[in-house]
């Protein structure tokens, strides 16, 4: 008899395509867990509307309940409410930062055109002395920085609100 | 089927489908690595809000036809995007330029539909407004780095946007198809849109020190279906593989 239980547990086992040092659960798209005891239906959402990792997500998760016996696992895709960082765990940020990613920060929002760049420690050195290159980084979640300290330049997953 | 409701939702999303597949045209050409990731992530950005719009657009009409069936199988006149998007990239400047004026829009239209009484149109639009915030974000600031930097980048992105101007009347276009939505409560009241609009628009140009032209010459049809000749050339490229080898997947 499965129990969401173990598939909130099953799933932590399934990581994030771009982000391998995250699970998807660290990640916050696991929306929805349902079961019968024999088969399950989860829903997710994705980070961005253009995520090319969501086809990759499902597929994992189908196959991962499959190894642990769960024949039928549907997956359906839901937008609203819409994702935001701050459904990202704290140990998902910890992981990150571990991994020399500098999870989000809390920002102003991007409406306020000219606000100031936000203050993003360096993950290595955990200098505030850093700066912006580029708003936009190697996937759609990350911007890209450097820090002027240790000269590390490193990925910062973008606050999304 | 309900017509109106299918076309409003067709120039929400022929705007995301046509502007991604122009900012696309950069990946591997921009003029530093770091715009060349940027332009290809709002581009990504773009593609999949108007997948997810494309998909409703489908399944309003009911046809079983799918998203993809309408991204590639349509004829130039059926594409409801503005003038704008679908003009030349030009050089980087131009495009920045065309993408302020755009992402300016955007944001507005966006927040407005977050209450519109079609729920999938109010969850993209809540969606997609956190991605085009980034958007205007990155290039309100280009604009004004290039407007307020060197008497080339100013002459040039002044130039760029005395060609582009003329495409701006149609952001705000409104005929039945509007009416009818708004009687719906699917379309909120857009009346203060433009007002919006030039408030953003003459900030970054105050900062920018450009010049709006006084030329007031406009242009406008994209939403009815009649387009520059350059929307012919995209569709070419954009088309070609499902039209030379049907129903092909990978």
């Amino acid at each position: 008899m499965v129990t969401t239980s173990d598939i909130w547990r099953w799933l932590e086992e399934v990581s994030d395509p771009e982000i391998p040092v995250l699970t998807v659960v660290d990640l916050g798209v696991i929306r929805s867990v349902e079961t019968d005891g024999t088969n399950a239906h989860i829903v997710i959402t994705p980070t961005y509307s253009g995520c090319p990792a969501m086809k990759m997500i499902e597929d994992q998760i189908i196959e991962k309940l499959k190894e642990k016996g769960v024949d039928m696992c549907t997956v359906d895709l839901t937008l609203s409410p819409a994702w935001t960082t701050d459904w990202i765990t704290e140990e998902g940020k910890n992981k990150l930062r571990e991994y020399g990613i500098a999870p989000p920060e809390n920002e102003p929002d991007k409406m306020v055109l000219f606000a100031k760049p936000t203050v993003v420690p360096c993950p290595k050195c955990g200098s505030s002395n850093t700066r912006m290159i580029s708003l936009f980084g190697s996937t759609a979640c990350k911007a890209h920085y450097q820090c002027n300290d240790c000269l590390e330049p490193y990925d910062y997953f973008k606050c999304l609100r | 089927m309900n017509e109106a409701h299918v076309d409003f939702v067709l120039r929400i999303a022929d705007d995301s489908l046509i502007l991604g597949h122009r900012l696309s045209e950069w990946c591997g050409h921009g003029p530093i690595l770091e715009e060349d990731i940027a332009m290809t992530n709002i581009a990504l950005d773009l593609i999949g809000q108007a997948t997810s719009l494309l998909n409703h657009a489908a399944a309003l009409q009911g046809e079983g036809k799918t998203g993809d069936d309408l991204a590639f199988l349509r004829f130039d006149r059926q594409y409801r995007n503005l003038l704008l998007v679908e003009q030349p990239n030009g050089d980087f400047g131009m495009t920045m330029m065309r993408q302020f004026l755009f992402d300016a829009y955007r944001t507005i239209l966006f927040e407005r539909l977050q209450s519109s009484s079609d729920e999938m149109i109010a969850a993209i639009a809540e969606k997609s407004l956190k991605e085009t915030k980034y958007h205007l974000k990155h290039s309100s600031e280009w604009v004004i780095r290039l407007g307020d930097g060197t008497e080339e980048s100013h002459n040039r992105i002044q130039e760029s946007l005395n060609t582009l101007w003329r495409y701006t009347n149609e952001l705000f276009y409104a005929d039945a198809v509007d009416d009818e939505m708004r009687n719906a409560g699917i379309l909120p009241d857009l009346s203060e849109l433009r007002e919006q609009w030039e408030k953003t628009v003459n900030h970054v140009f105050d900062e920018a020190t450009l010049t709006i032209p006084t030329n007031n010459w406009k242009q406008e049809g994209g939403r009815k279906g009649m387009h520059s000749e350059h929307l012919g050339y995209i569709l070419a490229e954009m088309q070609y593989m499902q039209r030379a080898y049907p129903n092909m997947e990978w």
